[in-house]
């Protein structure tokens, strides 16, 4: 694998799809029905764009795979999402604490990836930034009631950012392959969109009565397909009809 | 669990430019903007809607179903006021 398009496309793709398996545990289990449709109409915005982001990396790989093969045989070490993605949905707080941090990050991504040299890779931005959109405007509301709500409700908030905020350094680095296709107006320089993402943290944080987390030592390792213990424990429920009946659909 | 304590809206969608609002069903949001937001997650889905309405259900007042024989029977014996009895052209699509 040393196609730099395939595998910084493969690192969207896991991302995406890693945190969508990860929201829909959340079907059937929502604090209330309308909550619950709402994490799982997000979990499939996400599998959504993961399929997009799979196939179309199945073909710059032209090693015969489809976008099937690239989600559901693929082991730990080959799956390059960030970490937070992968970090247990905890209580509601943290769930959309995590949401709100990550979507905060992928509207704006999504928005400059539309003017990727890549055309499948901007088209697949154009309908994603859409739906990135609603994503941040869902959790920035919730993280302003459960911030601005109960003592309770404050409280858990609060816990969430701490627990995750190890995990937003992770969103702003670039390596050398990544850093080839930013120069080649394939990629999106996080770096470009830092400013955004702190003024929609901080505008809502504000709202949320909610201090905003100091910088510290950030957990790194998903580009390096390092990852915490939790992402097995993902893939073998995600990947196990594929692994006891290779092949079989529905 | 605290179900009882968070507000019931009713959901009111219009499907294409033209058409009225239609009544889709209920939600329960903390308020108006959650409530908007619980419509569109939950009527929304399969392409339905192109705008929202969402208000307080406390905020509807209906008649008493005792009412209905003096309210609605009258109206049953007056089939004249059914404008039946011209030819609509087709190009009227929704009257």
């Amino acid at each position: 694998m040393t196609n730099p398009l395939c595998d910084y496309t493969l690192r969207l793709a896991d991302t995406c799809v890693i945190l969508g398996q990860r929201l829909s545990e959340w079907c059937g289990h929502g604090p209330i029905l309308e909550e619950d449709i709402a994490l799982s109409n997000i979990a499939l915005d996400l599998i959504g764009q993961a399929r997009m982001l799979y196939a179309h990396a199945a073909e710059v790989e032209g090693q015969g795979r489809d976008e099937d093969q690239l989600a559901f045989l693929r082991d730990c070490p080959d799956f390059k999402n960030i970490l937070m993605v992968e970090q247990p949905n905890g209580d509601f707080a943290k769930t959309i604490a995590r949401q709100f941090l990550f979507s905060a990050f992928m509207h704006p991504y999504w928005a400059a990836l539309m003017t990727s040299q890549d055309e499948t890779l901007a088209a697949i931005a154009a309908k994603a930034e859409k739906e990135a959109a609603y994503h941040v405007r869902h959790c920035a509301e919730w993280v302003i009631r459960l911030g601005d709500g109960t003592e309770e409700s404050h409280k858990r908030m609060r816990n969430a950012l701490d627990e995750l905020w190890d995990y937003t350094g992770e969103l702003f680095e670039k390596d050398a392959l990544e850093a080839g296709l930013i120069e080649r107006g394939i990629a999106v320089d996080p770096e470009t969109i830092r400013t955004d993402w702190d003024d929609t943290v901080d505008a809502v944080l504000t709202r949320a009565t909610l201090d905003r987390p100091s910088d510290r030592y950030m957990q790194t390792g998903g580009r390096e397909g390092l990852h915490s213990e939790h992402l097995g424990h993902i893939l073998s429920e995600m990947q196990f009809l594929q692994r006891a009946y290779p092949g079989g659909t529905w | 669990m605290t179900e009882t304590t968070i507000p019931l809206w009713e959901v009111f969608i219009r499907s294409r430019n033209g058409m009225a609002h239609r009544h889709a069903g209920s939600v329960h949001a903390a308020d108006a903007e959650m409530a908007l937001q619980a419509a569109r997650d939950v009527y929304t889905r399969r392409g339905e809607g192109l705008s929202i309405w969402v208000v307080p259900s406390a905020a509807i007042v209906a008649n008493d179903p005792d009412d209905r024989g003096m309210l609605f029977e009258p109206a049953a014996s007056k089939i004249y006021r059914h404008p039946t009895f011209y030819n609509i052209p087709e190009e009227v699509e929704n009257m």
